[in-house]
């Protein structure tokens, strides 16, 4: 082990049925130091610290940690804990009708009876030595969810924690929140406690944090200073550069040539999810993207524009005319089709055939006392199967029982047979094999020369740029740019993502 | 195509037929005598089919009915309404007041088809009631349904000022007995004609498409544009039209009603029969007809017992010894093991030849 670190992972692996989620990496938090982990979902992150908090056995590898001579063995999440590793999730895991002290000490007790008075005390003192304002007796249902937070950590803390793990623990506080939170986290640096900080938020890293590892795909890219990593370095690393050898699939000649009328056209949207009111418009024929780190609201955008989250604000207008859309429905009848992003949550009925899948938009339209005929069912089923190259045993296969890839296929099928006029796509090609990528992506360019609309949005930014001829940028929920033409390069598109001082 | 989906429908199927056929082979060899029909005539002197059989086809029918409005709600919502014996006590005691009224001398005030229809409205109405609780309220169904199940025996007493109104005339008795000259009981055909009605509603309209779809994935389903909230609701409300049907036969059959015991632990038999059809009591896919089969095997179970003297008092235990031996067959971890060990047969063959 190195000098003056306190936990050292190496050469972890870890894989899934299917999944390689962490192949052969490394880790080394040292003392007194706010370390942060960065990558897209599916990098690798979460699965790094189930591994490290026992919630997941590694395949292979080593974990040492300050204090013990030999490899540490964690094979459940009260090893880790004896071991001092404590984890404080995104989710507040506390009992909010208990007081702060007994979420303090629950779990804890060594079988004696409780001393309430003695363990008063004590959380009283823990409490003012961190600078936490909350009192013992206090509920915790009564403190702020940031307050909350911040007991959660001092529970941690208590446990002689050597490394703490905070697991998103901003996306639900406020700045002035987050603030407080971050004197915390400087003030337990200062006592030589290694805290491991996973986030999405770039400004936080760069706030609090000492040094960074980068993962994706399940690889290590490095870690790095922070002072020698600028943000638009740590985009590129998170998102990966390097240039596939897929081919150029924009063809300049196939362009849509008609009328370029807005289609679609919204003022002020805003919906229930949070996001800033944004204006948004798309042209006939035309292919554009909302683009963004996760959580910056991309999916939010389009999430509104089909009235998926309740929409609390703003004016559509559909091919000029203002139209009124409150649910999913309205949408569809006006020609809009979304296909969500979480496939398994909001996409597949996983039960049902193939063929039911298929056509349930398409008859949901038609209407509930018009049920397409057998026949004609399956004459949809099997013109789409066809067309969009499904492996399928059959149209009646549960669609549950496809691979990612035809699953999502199945669902872009469905949102076809509707005819839309707008189609909106959130990350189709998540998840899915190489080419049936590219299949998508041609399909969608194909779908726009033909004079749809299509809004897509991808985490592979150079999905966005072979498809799209303009790309709203998100940052932290809200509209930051729009690039289109000459813009469209991944310097640019990274620069506009990370934002203020673009270095 | 049609082959293979004929195959995975009979697989459903399968489990409560080969209950009916384990059933009747056990009959048949202790005593042959149980599947014997014979003609009679009753004390109106009208003919009339009996035996072991005749009864299981009669009583069965009330479970059965009540089975489809059950599979419904069971599909959408994803839980069970237990509440349907004490509706059905509200269903039958409405009919009552209709038709005789408080104080009344016993002779009809109005058709029975007027009473059959407020019982139908007022069923619907508690239905919808119900439905409201677990699809806008979002309250765990049996949660929900539990209120209903607590309050109405006493709301079926209230109804007829906790009188017990006898109906004296006697076209009254034929919905759950015998209609002069067709020997078969009438339940019977009240369930042949809700059966119908079910799978006509299932075939010209999205009913089934739509409940599957909300029981296996509301928020999917919501964005393909259907509202998961009605369609929940919706199928109380329809599973409230089965529950009119089932109250008419057994005030019928009584010519009364005893609010207290009128279609007691009912509700249980209709869940049992969902289960016994093989649909998931966590929602989703479903199978109404095998939901009905459901239902007269359990007849069949009950009767069987009656036959070699249970008593009524302990037939439920005789009874979950048998439900547990299917239901456990039937369940995903003893198929997971079975599929496993078919798996393992068939490595041991090739590890064999290999």
């Amino acid at each position: 082990m190195k000098e003056n670190s306190v936990l050292e992972m190496r050469h972890i692996y870890k894989c899934f049925p299917g999944v390689r989620a962490l192949q052969g990496v490394d880790f080394t938090l040292g003392k007194g130091e706010i370390h942060a982990l960065m990558g897209e979902n599916g990098a690798g992150k979460s699965t790094l610290i189930k591994v490290l908090t026992g919630v997941y056995e590694k395949d292979e590898g080593e974990i040492y940690l300050d204090g013990l001579d030999k490899p540490a063995v964690i094979r459940s999440p009260q090893d880790a804990q004896r071991l001092g590793i404590s984890t404080v999730y995104q989710e507040i895991t506390l009992c909010p009708n208990l007081t702060v002290a007994e979420n303090m000490y629950i779990g804890r007790g060594t079988g004696r009876l409780t001393n309430w008075k003695q363990m008063n005390t004590d959380a009283d003192r823990i409490l003012t030595n961190l600078g936490i304002p909350a009192k013992a007796q206090q509920q915790l249902s009564d403190c702020s969810i940031a307050i909350q937070q911040m007991v959660a950590i001092a529970r941690a803390v208590d446990m002689d924690c050597k490394v703490l793990i905070l697991d998103e623990p901003t996306s639900s506080l406020d700045e002035s929140e987050v603030e407080k939170l971050f004197g915390l986290m400087r003030d337990l640096r200062a006592r030589g406690v290694g805290i491991i900080f996973v986030t999405h938020f770039l400004d936080q890293v760069y706030e609090v944090c000492d040094k960074i590892t980068v993962l994706r795909d399940g690889q290590l890219v490095g870690e790095y200073v922070i002072e020698e990593l600028p943000r638009v370095k740590l985009v590129a690393k998170m998102l990966g550069k390097e240039l596939d050898d897929m081919e150029e699939i924009k063809d300049e000649t196939n362009v849509y040539h008609g009328d370029d009328a807005y289609v679609f056209e919204a003022k002020g949207l805003q919906s229930e999810a949070g996001i800033k009111p944004f204006d948004f418009y798309i042209k006939k024929g035309e292919v554009n993207g909302f683009t963004g780190l996760l959580g910056s609201g991309r999916s939010e955008c389009v999430r509104a524009i089909f009235c998926a989250d309740k929409v609390t604000g703003g004016t559509v207008q559909m091919n000029g005319k203002p139209v009124k859309l409150t649910k999913p429905l309205d949408a569809m009848k006006n020609g809009i089709a979304y296909l969500p992003e979480d496939r398994k949550l909001d996409g597949i009925v996983g039960d049902l055939s193939v063929r039911e899948n298929i056509i349930l938009a398409a008859q949901v339209l038609k209407g509930f006392f018009k049920p397409f005929s057998r026949a004609e069912a399956n004459a949809f089923a099997d013109e789409y199967i066809k067309l969009l190259e499904i492996k399928t045993a059959s149209a009646d296969t549960p669609i549950k029982s496809l691979s990612g890839g035809n699953q999502q296929k199945v669902i872009l099928g469905r949102w076809l047979l509707t005819h839309p006029e707008y189609l909106i796509l959130d990350e189709p090609t998540r998840g899915i094999d190489i080419g049936t990528k590219i299949e998508i992506q041609k399909l969608v360019l194909k779908l726009a020369s033909e004079g749809m609309s299509v809004t897509f949005i991808s985490s592979e930014t150079d999905e966005m740029l072979r498809t799209c001829s303009r790309l709203v940028v998100m940052r932290d929920r809200r509209v930051v740019g729009e690039l289109s033409g000459f813009d469209l390069t991944q310097g640019k598109v990274m620069e506009t993502i990370a934002g203020g001082d673009a270095s | 195509m049609t082959l293979k989906k004929h195959i995975s429908v009979s697989k459903q199927i399968f489990i409560p037929i080969a209950a009916l056929v384990l059933l009747a082979v056990f009959n048949l060899l202790v005593d042959p005598a149980f599947f014997k029909i014979s003609l009679g005539h009753n004390s109106a002197g009208d003919p009339v089919l009996t035996g072991y059989l005749m009864t299981i086809l009669d009583y069965g029918s009330e479970v059965a009915i009540l089975a489809i409005g059950m599979t419904l709600v069971t599909a959408a919502s994803g839980g069970q309404d237990i509440s349907v014996g004490a509706a059905v006590a509200i269903a039958g005691s409405v009919i009552l007041r209709i038709l005789v009224g408080i104080g009344g001398d016993g002779s009809l005030r109005a058709p029975i088809f007027v009473g059959f229809l407020a019982a139908c409205v007022v069923s619907m109405l508690f239905g919808a009631f119900n439905g409201m609780l677990v699809a806008v309220f979002k309250i765990q169904p049996m949660v929900a349904t539990l209120i209903l199940y607590t309050a109405g025996r006493s709301i079926a007493a209230w109804i007829n000022n906790n009188e017990l109104p006898i109906v004296t005339d006697k076209s009254f008795t034929y919905f759950g007995g015998f209609i002069p000259g067709i020997p078969i009981p009438t339940p019977f055909f009240l369930a042949v004609v809700c059966i119908v009605a079910a799978l006509l509603a299932l075939k010209f309209t999205n009913l089934g498409l739509y409940t599957q779809a909300v029981g296996i994935n509301a928020s999917s389903s919501r964005l393909n544009g259907i509202n998961p909230v009605f369609i929940k609701w919706l199928s109380f409300v329809l599973l409230g039209l089965c529950v009119a049907v089932v109250g008419l036969i057994k005030t019928s059959r009584l010519s009364s009603i005893n609010y207290s015991v009128i279609a007691k632990d009912i509700e249980m038999d209709a869940i049992l029969a969902v289960a016994l059809g093989g649909n998931a009591l966590s929602g989703g896919k479903f199978n109404i007809m095998a939901s009905i089969m459901g239902a007269y095997v359990i007849q069949f179970l009950t009767t069987t017992l009656y036959k070699f003297n249970v008593s009524s008092d302990a037939l439920p235990a005789y009874k979950a010894v048998v439900v547990i031996l299917l239901v456990v067959i039937s369940s995903p971890t003893v198929k997971d093991k079975l599929i496993g060990l078919q798996k393992r047969m068939k490595q041991q063959k090739g590890g064999g030849q290999s």
